[in-house]
């Protein structure tokens, strides 16, 4: 219970202290899924920096994460402290340029490529 | 572990009985689905939402016996 804790607050500061968080399996040198790929790449793409924490080297941050976020899957990204979505829901936003402008509101540097993934 | 095209979308009309749901077996191997849902449920939700109540009407299964599940949701236009 105790290390469950433990795990959500590591979790929270990892959100807190970095702009822009992406909980992935793999790192973004080397993913390990092609989900986690894709956002990564997205990312890539803008120019976004951002933290990529990879859920395979700890099984209890994969499984913290998801109970963290009440989401089932990984990716998972974070911008800002706010959970913005998966895989599905990051591309869909990317495709529209939604996610540029939520970057931008949110004063995170990007470029203003808009390539489809 | 896999789950068939019929026992999701039961699950799915279930949790939305209004619901419009199309689904596809993306590789044929009973593992790889994309779902597109569309209810009256979802309008005024955000995406994060909407995808979130998908879940609870799977009840468990998406990241379990579901391991890829590409959802697309919407309110009807």
């Amino acid at each position: 219970m105790t290390q469950a804790q433990d795990v959500q607050d590591w979790i929270g500061k990892q959100i807190a202290g970095n702009e822009v968080v992406l909980f992935m399996k793999g790192t973004k040198a080397m993913p390990q899924c092609g989900f986690s790929m894709q956002v990564a790449q997205m990312l890539n793409q803008l120019g976004v920096a951002f933290k990529d924490i990879n859920v395979l080297e700890d099984l209890g941050v994969r499984d913290g994460i998801k109970a963290y976020s009440n989401w089932p899957t990984i990716p998972q990204l974070y911008v800002k402290g706010e959970f913005v979505g998966g895989c599905d829901i990051v591309r869909e936003m990317f495709q529209a340029g939604e996610l540029q402008d939520l970057l931008t509101q949110k004063g995170i540097a990007h470029n203003a490529q808009t390539l489809t993934a | 572990m896999a789950m068939a095209v019929t026992e999701i979308e039961r699950l799915i009309r279930e949790g939305f009985p209004d619901a419009q749901v199309s689904i596809e077996d993306l590789a044929g191997d009973g593992d790889h689905y994309a779902a597109t849902v569309v209810s009256e449920a979802f309008r005024g939700k955000s995406r994060v939402q909407q995808h979130q109540m998908v879940y609870d009407a799977l009840k468990g299964q998406m990241g379990g016996a579901l391991h890829a599940l590409a959802l697309k949701t919407s309110a009807p236009s």
